[in-house]
């Protein structure tokens, strides 16, 4: 047999350009490995290796930043700024994820070492996800970060909601699958039919699928395909009308599989929609602005009205991400004609991560044996006996309600700008609306822990809070929380990488 | 005139957020006070640094001295944390300085819980509202009030009296909407001036050279009048005041009444009258009506019904910032300038008479004024401090306050007559009920209720810790009152660079 395509990549040395993707597979089989070859007392340096191996990996990333960039794998893959910003900020979710693991499984009797491994398979499909310019590089791609994502989310296996949770994320993943499936077969189709101008036999690579839709900017064939494609990676993004798995699953999935959800996949699914609306849409701009217009003006407002009466703090996060969603779709939605909105998206998702992490640490902490049940009352008294994780949460929350001196208000602040440039007043008048709304929540959280009556941990808090957390989640903490401040007023490196300078 | 070692605005700035985060790393219990006093303390010596300089520094254009600039990595945005004052903003720095040091050893002195956690917030509260004055960016300008305000929900939250979960609640909503209404016009002048510059100076001669189209103008200046009103308490959007500084803890209510609530005038003044000039002319008339009638004839009577001292307080408040509405709404040069001179005078008058309620609530047990009386034979320092504070508030002769009026005022005879009529009416409205509480605190018989009070706990007069403050301002409110040229001469030479909207209508 023979691979032409194989010894030309060999001969290229094209492997080295996905060096980050591999290490990160050959990492989570070397976790496999370790499990076997080392005694059962020494399984709990395991998470800990993998912690350090992908710190070596984004240091890997770091060191090679501005290097190789091009169309790589005939056209499969594109590595850019933007794809190794991507790198980065999932290697730097996984690390996160890893120390919350770290701290939250020992608590259930569940295997632990493919918990990790299965967060580094997802995370290394993450970022091939992102950097794809290939339908099917896509697919393939987001089928192996959903499917891991489907064990994940159901790991506590003994929990009825994480149960619950599992099947809904699976039969809803399934549908999201489908429709995108459907939509890319529409678009491959009417792309190679006979007799339409710019037919190309190519239309999965998005260079071809591009110029055909130049050429045929008002098919209806073409236009249902888009509308189904967003629609498949909207159900990434919990975006309106497909965000209604959203509350459910992030309350019965494991807390850092939560983190993992409402950070990477939404990051993933973003930058996927980014790229489709930059690089292949927009000769239909007239059905994808007004469909990710109306999109993102009901996400917000759904997202920040639905987060209003919850009192587990699990849903409260996942809707409250929703909105956020909505926000970032705000800097989407111009960012074809303008790098420095694309620029405020991949500022937002950093904002965001931070933010979100500094959060999750917290609800980490504090989980009981349910992980699913965790209320606003648990938080009372918070403050009074536990200062650093109170204010660990303040930074968190502050930032993602996007107040000055966080670093969530720089993300909102460029977002806006983008909306404003582009002359989205109205949505403006909305997203305004739904900050003013989210303040309402995230200040009941932060008054749940900060100014209650009764200024004491409950016993059960104490309880759980008795086991000091682990070293690594409170450094993680308290270096989540000063980068939400230090980037609020300084926004250099970050910004910098953002605008492109 | 700053040279790259001494940066008097940058020090006023960072000292209290380097004392603020000395504070939250775990600094020892006896250190917290002394290192608390050098946080209250070097931002008001800065700021009568800058003041007494100010006359010889070197001006750069559109009238700013102190300038320097400093990047942040967002050069691509047009952001950068550039300080400099000029004649507008150097005397609310001044104030601010003031204020924060008055309130600052007020919190000292008081017996608060959580003593470490309630000085660091007045820390960061303070270098909020010293970067807001000094900045010259407006992103910086907006960063930095926000930096201040958020503290504010906090202290009223945890520290406050009654209601203040649900006054907590209050503030934060409002206020945040009346933040991002503004947010969004200072974006909107961003991008529609083309200038890709939050720097002040830069927007001004963009829009020199450029101006907006009227309509544009018009419905920005609505944005920024409405968010900015919002900050302020312009009527209706005022509850959120009242109910707010009645339950703040004292050093919270007499920062946020005294100077954070003047950032929304300023940022009427500094950027929406000199950038949209035919914006402000459009809205004069709607902001004349729904400021006299509102702010200064409603809430005045509506003070007037007022039986609980610290609400009386809040509500005067709101209606004085009617006086600096009109003159806004008058848009000359003789009424902005009176509004600079108001938002001083207010800002030191009704920052001592929160303190002093404070304090009175201290030996009564009540801010109810129908169960005190007779106060003055016991503590006569603390009545006559009371009864000055209240004859500067009403704006007799002699008091900052005073000058700020009068030119609002005068202005006004060349805006509307009828509006002049009514601001008069207020000053009346104003005098009966600040004399009245005056009268019922601390004359006439003792009630018996203060009595059971008074003979549980002997009322002793203002201590050192309290009287210190009390005294900062009042000489501050005198020294104004009597020399006024000290501050009006840079108000005017400020304004006298950018034609604000009179000329722009010619």
């Amino acid at each position: 047999m023979d691979f032409p395509a194989l010894r030309e990549l060999a001969a290229g040395n094209a492997w080295m350009d996905i060096l980050p993707e591999i290490s990160l597979g050959c990492l989570a089989l070397f976790l496999l490995v370790l499990e076997i070859a080392l005694p059962r007392s020494r399984h709990r340096w395991i998470p800990m290796a993998s912690i350090l191996g992908q710190l070596a990996i984004l240091a890997l990333v770091l060191a090679r930043f501005h290097t190789g960039y091009g169309s790589t794998f005939n056209g499969l893959l594109v590595l850019s700024r933007g794809g190794q910003l991507m790198r980065a900020f999932f290697l730097a979710s996984s690390i996160l994820v890893s120390i919350l693991a770290r701290s939250s499984l020992p608590r259930q009797r569940v295997p632990r070492v493919e918990f990790h491994h299965i967060v580094l398979v997802v995370t290394a499909a993450m970022m091939l996800l992102v950097q794809s310019r290939n339908f099917v590089m896509l697919f393939v791609a987001l089928e192996t970060v959903t499917i891991g994502l489907y064990i994940l989310v159901s790991y506590f296996r003994t929990n009825p909601r994480t149960l619950e949770a599992g099947l809904k994320y699976l039969v809803m993943g399934a549908l999201s699958s489908a429709l995108l499936l459907f939509g890319i077969a529409l678009l491959y189709g009417v792309a190679g039919s006979q007799g339409l101008p710019g037919r190309t036999a190519d239309a999965m690579q998005y260079a071809g699928l591009r110029s055909f839709l130049e050429a045929n900017p008002h098919s209806f064939m073409a236009a249902a395909g888009i509308v189904l494609v967003i629609a498949g990676v909207a159900f990434k993004i919990g975006a309106f009308p497909f965000q209604i798995w959203v509350p459910d699953v992030y309350q019965g999935a494991p807390t850092p599989v939560t983190a993992f959800l409402a950070v990477a996949s939404k990051a993933a699914g973003f930058i996927v929609l980014l790229v489709l609306v930059t690089e292949v849409f927009p000769p239909y701009e007239w059905l994808v602005g007004p469909v990710l217009t109306f999109m993102a003006a009901a996400t917000i407002l759904f997202g920040n009205l639905a987060a209003l009466k919850q009192h587990n703090v699990k849903r409260l996060i996942g809707l409250s991400g929703v909105s956020h969603a909505g926000f970032i779709l705000l800097a989407v939605i111009p960012a074809a004609h303008s790098p420095a909105a694309a620029g405020a998206v991949y500022f937002y998702l950093f904002a965001y991560l931070i933010a979100s992490f500094a959060v999750f640490g917290v609800m980490t902490i504090l989980a009981g044996d349910d992980d699913s049940n965790q209320e606003l009352g648990d938080y009372a008294g918070l403050a009074k006996e536990r200062p650093f994780l109170a204010g660990v949460l303040a930074c968190g929350l502050g930032s993602l309600a996007g107040i000055p001196p966080f670093v969530g208000f720089a993300g909102k602040l460029f977002v806006f700008v983008a909306a404003f440039r582009s002359g989205h007043y109205g949505l403006l008048l909305v997203a305004i609306a739904g900050v003013v709304v989210s303040i309402y929540y995230y200040f009941g959280w932060i008054r749940a822990a900060y100014f209650n009556d009764e200024p004491a941990l409950s016993a059960e808090m104490r309880r759980r809070l008795a086991v000091p957390a682990a070293l690594t989640l409170r450094v993680a903490l308290a270096a989540l929380a000063a980068a939400s401040i230090v980037l609020g007023f300084y926004q250099g490196p970050l910004g910098r990488l953002v605008s492109g300078h | 005139m700053s040279s790259p070692f001494f940066d008097p605005l940058l020090i006023a700035v960072a000292a209290p957020l380097c004392v603020a985060a000395l504070i939250a790393l775990g600094t020892p219990k006896r250190w917290v006070v002394k290192l608390a006093y050098a946080g209250f303390g070097v931002p008001a010596l800065m700021a009568l640094w800058v003041w007494w300089n100010f006359g010889a520094a070197a001006k750069e254009s559109h009238g700013y001295a102190f300038l320097s600039s400093r990047s942040t990595g967002l050069d691509a945005f047009g952001i950068g944390l550039k300080l400099g004052l000029n004649g507008i903003s150097l005397p609310l720095f001044v104030l601010a300085g003031l204020v924060g040091f008055a309130a600052g050893l007020y919190a000292l002195q008081s017996k608060a819980e959580r003593m470490k956690t309630y000085l660091l917030l007045l820390l960061v509260m303070l270098a909020g509202l010293m970067g807001t004055f000094a900045s010259v960016d407006v992103f910086f300008f907006y960063f930095f009030h926000e930096l201040a305000l958020i503290p504010t929900f906090i202290m009223v939250g945890i520290w406050g009296g009654r209601d203040r979960t649900y006054a907590a609640m209050m503030m934060t909503i409002y206020l945040t909407l009346g933040a991002m209404l503004s947010l969004l016009g200072l974006i909107a002048i961003y991008v529609k001036s083309g200038a890709s510059s939050f720097d002040i100076m830069v927007l001004r001669d963009t829009l020199a050279s450029r101006p907006l189209g009227e309509v544009a103008q018009n419905h920005i200046f609505g944005l920024l009048l409405f968010g900015f009103g919002i900050l302020v308490s312009l009527w209706p959007f005022h509850s959120w005041a009242p109910l707010g500084y009645g339950a703040a803890p004292s050093s919270a209510a007499m920062l946020h009444a005294g100077v954070l609530k003047k950032f929304g005038l300023y940022g009427l003044v500094q950027i929406a009258l000199p950038l949209l000039p035919l914006g402000a002319l459009h809205w004069g008339r709607d902001l004349a009506a729904l400021a006299g009638l509102g702010n200064v004839l409603v809430i005045g009577f509506v003070t007037m019904a007022q039986r609980d001292l610290k609400q009386m307080v809040g509500y005067s408040s709101v209606m004085h910032m009617g006086y600096a509405f009109l003159g806004i709404a008058a848009g000359s040069l003789l009424g902005v300038s009176g509004v600079v001179m108001l938002m001083v005078g207010h800002g030191l008058s009704v920052a001592l008479l929160f303190l002093l309620s404070t304090s009175v609530y201290q030996r009564t047990h009540t801010f109810d004024m129908g169960q005190m009386g007779g106060l003055a034979q016991k503590t006569p320092v603390l009545a006559w401090l009371f009864v000055a504070a209240t004859f500067a508030s009403i704006g007799l002769p002699g008091f900052a306050n005073f000058w700020g009026e009068l030119t609002i005022f005068l202005s006004l005879w060349y805006f509307s007559h009828w509006i002049l009529v009514v601001a008069l009416t207020g000053t009346v409205v104003s005098a009966v009920y600040g004399l009245r509480a005056a009268a019922r605190v601390f004359f006439g018989p003792q009630s018996e209720a203060l009595g059971r009070v008074c003979a549980a706990h002997p009322p002793s007069d203002l201590g050192w810790g309290e009287r210190l403050p009390a005294f900062i301002l009042i000489a501050a409110l005198l020294f104004i009152g009597l020399w006024p040229r000290s501050f009006s001469a840079g108000i005017n030479a400020a304004l006298a660079v950018p034609p604000p909207a009179a000329a722009a209508a010619r």
